[in-house]
């Protein structure tokens, strides 16, 4: 490249001056560069460390809490950490868990889906409606006209929301009292419709059997821990960021005694009069959606982007990506998760009735989402924070009962926890912000 | 309603010897009764830093925003290595390679660099997301720039410092074999040393075979950095010149009042603008 008619090359950089010269140093860090991969478990735990110290604590609160509530509730009641009453936790904390999924579609983007829970009534009842007797469609068409009912309001509240640039909290609202009203309609003057169908009334209540229980386990654990030996092999192969591999070890062999810990736990008999023993079904459903959206937020581009638009949507919009189809998308995907919900809940009460209070049911998934460490600013926030949450609202439901403690008493501790995990979140926030 | 027509021979006629990237030729963009440009030729080299100047309201970020297809003037010609070019949308700049840095660096702060470097470009492999593939290619980019500081790609963008943050824009913008990479006050928000940081790293994408078109109020910067100096006023461009035939002065005097009749040094060659005192 000449230059016109130049005399000099335009002067370097100086960093002569001996304050200026300190100030680089200190701006760049330790020398070095970008870093080698850590060889070592503590290489690898300050990483962890420093991800922890610029917001992103991830799962750590939840579970430290998730512990100090099992402590607690079992100090004061034995009863509580018994196999019976921890299968019944799961069981109770699955519609919770499954509704927190969906609305974290909604808190990514920082908007809020206030009408899941109505939505979800919409789920069962139209699943109640067409497996009763005088219409008999099988249950599986029934479940997959459900579910498409409610991706089709999802997706004609995001697209509201959308393209006339309407609040997602108005618009979500409107949806609350819209679809109650229309889940009352379809009720109509009983106010009940029955399930009768056996197999979807075992979602909830049935069990795999206890040899089927260990061979899915089995499994799970076999496709997880290939899964991650492969891919963080691969990562230290070609000199990537990767834990060493006694870690990756220590891993799944984490992964590994918690599915045994579960079995066992489940495979325990827990019935009073008849034996009931095994895996139930509603905690195959939670982990597969689950890992479901594990995959799309975390591997897929769809996710990328939904974090994105939640993290800095201008960014986002001058990267290309297109806000509008990819916001519908995820109120779709809310509502249509919030169907699966409604078809547990319906199942568990083996019946759909004016009782279900979707007003409840959403503030609580908001709560569980929030409770598991995802952020009401939008951005962060993952499928198992849900399932954390939920599990941690049921506890606390569950414990205090035990206790014999009223609604009241648990509402109010419900409320506590949420407002220290809300805290916890901003000042998250907040310490990132000031590095 | 760029004129495509009878175009086709003007390029061929006086390109001067280096690969000439970027050509405008009488653009001007007016919205409503305000003349935000007018018949604005300007030249920008492959391999030196153009350094735009001028007032607040001279036209300097229509002028990029020209460039970078965000507006299609209303007259004049975008010439790209040599041949008339019709900019739509940023799509289409992009397609060319041409990168814009915004002064709010446009940014994730909820996603690490590697990924901020993709976003909206990410590799996929049977739909998912060819996470090593592009942690490698970041941290390539990354050391090719020479930027040291930080530990590593799949560090969150929140915990960056200023000067860490402009170079990870820059490194997204270089990233895609751009051409040309636009800057818009690089170093407004920036501390001493982050300040030269990014300079030195404007610097290596000239000495790379990039042409670089940087807006800056900074004339430390500007005179620091820069090869040629194009100064807006009012819409304007009243003056391009290398730098070395100006200083501080007369781009001042251009800033605000359109003429300037210092000279730098014996050497009166300087191509006077045309005479613009209007």
């Amino acid at each position: 490249m000449t230059r016109v008619d130049e005399p000099e090359p335009p002067a370097p950089i100086a960093v002569d001056d001996p304050d200026l010269r300190q100030a680089a140093a200190a701006e760049s860090e330790p020398p070095g560069g970008l870093r080698p991969p850590p060889e070592t478990l503590r290489g690898y735990f300050r990483i962890v460390y420093l991800r922890i110290r610029s917001g992103d604590s991830g799962v750590l609160p939840v579970v430290a809490g998730l512990l100090l509530i099992s402590i607690l509730f079992q100090a004061l009641n034995s009863k509580f950490l018994s196999a019976g009453n921890i299968v019944n936790l799961l069981i109770q904390g699955a519609v919770y868990m499954l509704l927190a999924m969906g609305e974290v579609f909604a808190l990514l983007l920082g908007e809020i889906d206030l009408s899941i829970g109505f939505v979800s009534g919409i789920g069962g009842v139209v699943t109640a409606e067409l497996v009763k007797q005088s219409v008999g469609w099988p249950w599986w068409a029934a479940i997959i006209v459900a579910l498409l009912v409610c991706a089709g309001i999802g997706l004609l509240q995001g697209t509201i929301i959308t393209r006339l640039g309407l609040p997602s909290f108005v618009v979500t609202l409107a949806g609350l009292l819209g679809w109650q009203g229309v889940m009352l309609m379809i009720l109509g003057a009983g106010g009940s419709v029955p399930i009768n169908n056996n197999i979807i009334n075992d979602f909830a209540s049935g069990n795999l059997t206890p040899l089927a229980s260990w061979v899915v386990m089995i499994g799970i654990v076999a496709f997880v821990g290939v899964r991650i030996w492969v891919q963080e092999s691969r990562r230290r192969a070609s000199g990537l960021i990767a834990p060493p591999a006694s870690l990756t070890a220590l891993k799944i062999a984490g992964i590994a005694a918690a599915g045994i810990i579960l079995v066992l736990i489940c495979n325990t008999d827990r019935g009073r009069l008849i034996e009931i023993k095994g895996v139930p079904y509603v905690v195959l459903i939670v982990l597969a959606v689950c890992a479901a959206w594990t995959f799309l937020l975390g591997r897929m581009k769809f996710g990328r982007y939904v974090y994105a638009i939640g993290g800095n949507s201008e960014a986002a919009r001058r990267a290309g990506i297109r806000l509008s189809r990819i916001r519908t998308l995820c109120f779709m995907l809310a509502s249509f998760t919030a169907g699966i919900a409604g078809i547990v809940y319906a199942s568990r009460l083996q019946s759909v009735s004016t009782a279900l209070d979707g007003g409840t049911l959403v503030l609580y998934s908001v709560a569980a989402a929030v409770i598991g460490g995802t952020s009401l600013f939008g951005g962060r926030g993952k499928a198992v924070h849900a399932v954390l949450g939920g599990l941690v609202i049921a506890a606390i439901d569950n414990g205090m009962g035990l206790q014999g403690y009223s609604a009241a008493a648990r509402n109010v501790v419900t409320a506590l926890v949420l407002l220290a995990a809300v805290t916890i979140d901003s000042l998250a926030r907040r310490d990132a912000a000031r590095h | 309603m760029t004129t495509d027509v009878g175009t086709a021979a003007a390029p061929e006629r006086d390109q001067p010897a280096p690969a000439l990237l970027l050509r405008l030729e009488g653009v001007s963009k007016s919205f409503g009764a305000v003349h935000a440009l007018t018949d604005v030729d300007l030249d920008v080299p492959a391999g030196q830093v153009t350094a735009l100047a001028g007032d607040n309201g001279a036209g300097k970020s229509v002028l990029i925003k020209c460039i970078a297809g965000i507006y299609t003037p209303d007259t004049g010609t975008i010439y790209w290595q040599g041949r008339p070019v019709h900019l739509r949308n940023p799509r289409d700049a992009a397609a060319l390679g041409i990168e814009t840095v915004y002064q709010d660096l446009a940014l994730c702060d909820n996603l690490d660099i590697a990924q901020n470097m993709f976003l909206g470009r990410e590799r996929v492999r049977h739909l998912t997301l060819s996470e090593d593939a592009m942690e490698e290619a970041a941290g390539r980019t990354l050391q090719s720039l020479a930027v040291t500081s930080v530990r590593s790609v799949r560090q969150q963008v929140a915990s960056l410092s200023g000067g860490q943050r402009q170079a990870v824009a820059i490194a997204k913008a270089v990233l895609w074999n751009s051409k040309l990479v636009i800057m818009d006050e690089p170093t407004a928000a920036l501390g001493v040393a982050q300040t030269a940081m990014v300079l030195k790293l404007v610097r290596s994408l000239a000495d790379r075979g990039l042409a670089v078109i940087v807006i800056s109020h900074n004339m430390n910067d500007v005179f620091q950095v820069a090869d040629r100096i194009a100064v807006l006023h009012l819409g304007r461009l009243v003056a391009t010149r290398p730098a070395a035939e100006m200083d501080r002065q007369i781009v001042v005097d251009l800033m605000t009042t359109g003429v300037s009749t210092r000279q730098v040094g014996a050497d009166a060659t300087a191509e006077r603008p045309a005479d613009d005192a209007g």
